[in-house]
This record gives structure tokens, C-alpha cells and sequence, in this order.
């Protein structure tokens, strides 16, 4: 007997999503994965598209993403997602297909993909984890790695002289014509993550327009990376991710948006 | 295309296999020699219903060979006839895709077009990528299926028979030839278009393929991930029976005037052309030459190998590369007869006289 077989169906409020699996979550207590995760499937749900969306899953952290998304996965090769998922949508239009990478991935070993993707206007839902640091292989710099900020390969914290600027891939990306909504969401507090699952909706729902690429940015913590507790690290985020990498719409329906 | 017999290049049959055998799709980029396959596709377009060749095809230029070859994987594993084609520089570019295709067991066909290297090199044709096709090229233990063309006419058929290889063993096919076939127009008899897979065909073929979960089953995950070593282990085992099978039931090889041979030529793809001639060349002058033609490098014409050396006297490998497919001869042969190799290279063909005068002074002697 579950929990859910004792609940009165009038007190239900919350459940796990259906396009969830049972398999436990190996992200660290206090990252944004899980929770990203769970928005993708609770839209995934809501828009009834399971039984046609197909993902592609990044290295990083959430390779494994195929393992609590119950959506037929493949898991590319490093940086590679873009490409692999526009054939998949190519070869089958009808099909829901979106990325899912974190920032070494889609900015770094990944940029031409992403940026041609972006340029062709392919109709993906391409979804960008932006912790400014690489967590699975053990924190190091990442291209989004703030000016200042201490990883392993920046152990005195990132120097521009020595390893350029923190990039803003998502403006960059902005600019080209073949992506048609661009956003950036957090999922760190309860208002945030509910705009970070309207964004994603969109996101999906785009791909009936086939109008260009959604692409939506979440700002996340890597409090194991950062070396910090969780309430620590969504602090720190707050006080120096939101100044180089600000929340919200930066284009919709094809349109920039004016600051 | 219907059945007809027409003059055409090597790229341009490759192309219009393609097209006839029922592909879903082709993601490539361009480079010499090889940039008639996609500039036939291109200007064919199997995807416009307006076009005289419509098959529902999609054909698309990428940004470089690492996302032509991730297109391949993406598109390949939702279970469709997907391939690509490149030659030596741009495949090394692709050999981390190869692998990853291999390991994540994707059926597709890759055509590689050899020329001279290493490095940017030349474009003039060369086999010297003999080793990266059959020895791996990315990392892990894994094989491609390797078939090496011999005239515009095996290009061409050759495509239909590797997605039957590719499909049946859920592994990459390598069509592995040279700007000399690529480039040479030769007679080709073409066939009737075999029409692109159905969705429920797709399905029959590859329930494994990702096109979105239905109720009726599980999720299908395409990865060539697997965190725990010992499933790894089972995992790899899996591939070796693969290619074990693959070794037992699709070698593929011509043996030219074997029969009653002393010495034997060991020759592949264009290398195996000049032979042909300096066969003979050398019947006319009373010595018994024969030609064994591996069309498969992998899997590789051992066992025939192993037979053709109790009873020769002497083989000579030639090839276009500083001898790379002397190995497998000589392993296949237990180094029971002088096996020696003949071969230029850096885009440079033998003529068939150098070649029977190398057979001549390295092994008749």
C-alpha cells in the first residue's frame, strides 16, 4: 500500500508526476537537477506528449537524467546534443524533442552545436543548467564560472587575463534568428520555480509553431562545487549569479525584449 | 531511380544508392573527395514531393563532421535508415561519434573516402586508414563493419547490403574506398527504388529505437553508458559474440585465378584493381598469379587466407599505404610463406607493371 491509497482523493494537493520513475535521484542534496527535472515532467504530463517526446541527455551531472525521465532518452556524446537532436526532430517531426545540458556541455566543448542548432532554427526545446561550474567531474572552471570565483582549476579565483570572461551564451544565443523564445529562469525558491515551469511549458508547446529553438536557462547552485550548505549556496546565487546572468524573458515569440 | 544501366562516379552511385534503398536520412559535410555524395543528395532532394526522386528523404549540410556523425547517432536511433560519408581527415574528426555509435549499438553506414595523409595530407587517393577502419579509431573495444568497394558498381550495392549488416547486428557499417572509385565514372546497373520503411516496418525492425514511448512498453534509453564495471564487462562480452558471428556468417572475399596459383596477390579496393591487371600481365608471361580480393577488412578473409597458404608459394600485399593490411595477412597466414608488401602511398597509385615487378623481385625472386 502507497502513500497515494490512503490519501483521500479531495485532500490530494501534490503528487509526483507520472513521467517520473521510482529510481532515487543521485544529485547532491541541495542542487537543481531534481527539481528541474520534475518540471519537465510535470509538463511533459500536462501537455499529454510522453508517448512522442523523446530527450537527449548531456555529460555533466545529468547524463543520467534518462534514468527518472520516463520518456524515451538517448545520451549524447559531450556537447553534442544539439546535433543529435535535430535529427532525431527531422526524422521525426512529430515527435517532442529537447535537450537537456549543463554549462561545459552546451558553452564549452559543445558551442558550435549549440550555436548552429540555434542558427538553424531547428524546432527543439533546448534546456540549459547553468551552475558555473563543472560538478561531475569535481568543480572545476566552467565558461559561466564568474570573474573571481574559486574552482579547482581556478584555485586562486577565474582571472580574465588568464581565462577570459564568464559567457553570456544565452544573450548570444538570443541574437540569432533561428531561436524564437529565450529565457532565463531559477528554480531556488517557490515563486521562481513556478515561472521556471511556465517558461518550460512554453517551451514544449513552441515546437507545434515551428518557429525556431526554445531555449530556456536555469540558474542553479552546485553548493558541493561551490563548497557551501545549500541555504549558503542559494544565497551566494542570488547575490552574484542574478547580476551576470539576470532572470527573466530575454526574447519571446521571436522578438527581443526591451529592457 | 529505376533499374537502368547508367555512367556515373563512385560518390554519385553512393548517392543514388541511398536514395534507392529506402534511407531516411544523410547528414554530412563537405570534403574532397567525397563532396559529390552530398551534392547529388542535394541536388536530387528525395525530400521535395515536387521532385522528380521523392522518398521522403532528409538530407542536411552540418557545421563539421562531429555534428554530421552525432546527426547520424541522433537520427539512427530513432530506429532509421540514417548515414553519412567523409573522407580521412573529416573521419578522424568523426571517431569519437564511431565509437559512441558502436558502443551505443546504432545501426548506420559511414562511407569514408581515403586520401593521402597524415594530417591535412593530400587529396589524391590512399588506403593508408586501414587500421583506424578495422583497428577501432576511438577509443574501447568495438569493430566496425568494414567493406571495401572495388568499382563504381560495388559502391552502389554495397549500400543495400550494409543496411541489412547494420540492422542485423545493430552495428555502424564503414564503406571504406578512395577518391579513385569515388571519382571515376564506370558503368552502373541501378535498381528500382526499395521504398523507405514504414513506421510500423521501423518499429518491426527496431523496437528499440527512441520515436516516444508508447503505454505498451518501457522507456527505450539509447546509451553507451554504464557506471557499474561489471555490467560493462557482460556488456562488452555482448559485443565480442557479435562480432564473433559477424566473423563466422559475413566475410566477404573474391579469389581471382586462386585455383591453380603459385603466388597470390592480397589486394582490396583500388590497390585490388591494379592487381587485376598485373595478374595478368603475369599469366601472359606463364607465371601462375592469383588475387584474393578481401571485400570485407572486417570482418577480415582469414580462414581463406590460412587455406591459400598451404598450398602457395608466396603472397604480396599491395596496398596504397605503407602496409597496414600485411598484419592481418601475415596473422591469417601464421608466417608459413614469405608474406611481403608492396605499396605506395602519401596519394600515389601503383601502375600494374611496378606491381608484378615488386612480385617478381620480393617474392618469385
Amino acid at each position: 500500500m502507497s502513500n497515494l491509497d490512503i490519501v483521500k482523493p479531495e485532500n490530494l494537493v501534490y503528487k509526483k508526476s507520472n513521467v517520473l520513475t521510482e529510481n532515487v535521484m543521485h544529485y547532491c542534496p541541495g542542487c537543481g537537477h531534481g527539481t528541474a527535472h520534475r518540471l519537465v515532467a510535470e509538463v511533459i504530463e500536462e501537455l499529454g506528449i510522453q508517448d512522442k517526446t523523446v530527450g537527449v541527455s548531456p555529460v555533466g551531472c545529468s547524463v543520467l537524467a534518462y534514468n527518472y525521465l520516463d520518456v524515451d532518452f538517448q545520451e549524447a556524446a559531450h556537447g553534442r546534443a544539439p546535433a543529435v537532436a535535430t535529427a532525431i526532430k527531422r526524422l521525426n517531426p512529430d515527435c517532442y524533442v529537447f535537450t537537456y545540458q549543463g554549462d561545459g556541455d552546451l558553452a564549452a566543448i559543445g558551442t558550435a552545436e549549440t550555436i548552429h542548432a540555434c542558427n538553424r532554427g531547428e524546432n527543439i526545446t533546448m534546456i540549459f543548467i547553468n551552475n558555473a561550474i563543472y560538478g561531475m567531474t569535481g568543480g572545476q572552471m566552467a565558461p559561466t564560472t564568474l570573474l573571481g570565483m574559486k574552482t579547482a582549476t581556478t584555485p586562486y579565483g577565474r582571472d580574465q587575463k588568464l581565462n577570459g570572461w564568464p559567457f553570456q551564451v544565452t544573450e548570444l544565443l538570443a541574437q540569432l534568428p533561428g531561436t524564437y523564445y529565450v529565457t532565463r529562469q531559477s528554480v531556488h525558491t517557490p515563486a521562481n520555480v513556478r515561472k521556471a515551469k511556465a517558461a518550460l511549458k512554453k517551451a514544449f508547446e513552441n515546437q507545434k509553431l515551428e518557429k525556431g529553438v526554445s531555449f530556456v536557462e536555469i540558474v542553479s547552485s552546485c553548493n558541493s562545487g561551490w563548497k557551501m550548505t545549500p541555504v549558503q549556496a542559494n544565497k551566494w546565487m542570488e547575490e552574484n549569479m542574478f547580476p551576470q546572468y539576470p532572470l527573466g524573458d530575454i526574447k519571446v515569440d521571436g522578438e527581443l525584449v526591451k529592457k | 531511380m529505376a533499374k537502368e544501366l547508367k555512367l556515373m562516379k563512385g560518390n554519385e552511385a553512393i548517392a543514388r544508392a541511398m536514395i534507392a534503398s529506402g534511407a531516411d536520412g544523410y547528414f554530412g559535410y563537405p570534403i574532397t573527395p567525397q563532396s559529390e555524395v552530398m551534392e547529388t543528395l542535394m541536388a536530387e532532394r528525395p525530400w521535395d514531393p515536387n521532385g522528380d526522386n521523392y522518398t521522403g528523404m532528409v538530407v542536411l549540410q552540418a557545421e563539421s563532421e562531429l555534428a554530421s556523425i552525432n546527426m547520424v547517432y541522433g537520427g539512427a536511433a530513432t530506429g532509421k535508415k540514417v548515414a553519412t560519408s567523409s573522407s580521412s581527415p573529416g573521419i578522424s574528426l568523426m571517431a569519437e561519434g564511431l565509437t559512441y555509435l558502436a558502443g551505443a549499438e546504432i545501426p548506420c553506414v559511414i562511407m569514408n573516402a581515403m586520401r593521402g595523409g597524415p594530417g591535412l595530407g593530400t587529396i589524391q587517393p590512399a588506403q593508408s586508414d586501414y587500421f583506424q577502419s578495422t583497428k577501432g579509431g576511438g577509443h574501447g573495444d568495438y569493430q566496425l563493419y568494414v567493406m571495401a568497394p572495388s568499382s563504381v558498381q560495388e559502391m552502389y550495392d554495397f549500400v543495400f547490403d550494409a543496411w541489412d549488416i547494420a540492422f542485423k547486428y545493430r552495428n555502424p557499417v564503414l564503406i571504406l574506398t578512395d577518391g579513385a572509385i569515388g571519382q571515376c565514372m564506370e558503368k552502373c546497373y541501378t535498381r528500382d527504388n526499395v521504398p523507405r520503411w514504414t513506421e510500423e516496418e521501423r518499429r518491426a525492425k527496431a523496437p528499440w529505437g527512441t520515436w516516444g514511448k508508447p503505454a505498451s512498453r518501457g522507456h527505450n534509453i539509447i546509451t553507451s553508458l554504464e557506471l557499474e564495471s561489471s555490467r560493462q564487462e557482460v556488456f562488452n562480452q555482448k559485443l565480442q559474440a557479435k562480432y564473433a558471428e559477424m566473423k563466422e556468417k559475413e566475410v566477404r572475399y573474391e579469389a581471382l585465378n586462386c585455383d591453380d596459383a603459385d603466388y597470390i596477390f592480397v589486394s582490396y579496393g583500388t590497390s585490388a584493381r591494379i592487381c587485376m591487371k598485373s595478374m595478368e600481365l603475369a599469366r601472359a608471361k606463364g607465371l601462375k598469379v592469383g588475387l584474393l580480393r578481401p571485400i570485407t577488412l572486417y570482418p577480415f578473409p582469414s580462414k581463406q587466407i590460412a587455406e591459400l597458404a598451404k598450398r602457395v608459394k608466396g603472397m604480396l600485399c599491395v596496398e596504397m599505404s605503407a602496409g597496414q593490411m600485411i598484419e592481418d595477412v601475415k596473422l591469417a597466414a601464421e608466417c608459413k610463406i614469405p608474406i611481403e608488401h608492396y605499396g605506395r602511398f602519401g596519394g600515389i597509385i601503383p601502375t600494374p607493371e611496378e606491381v608484378l615487378e615488386a612480385m617478381e623481385n620480393k617474392i618469385i625472386k
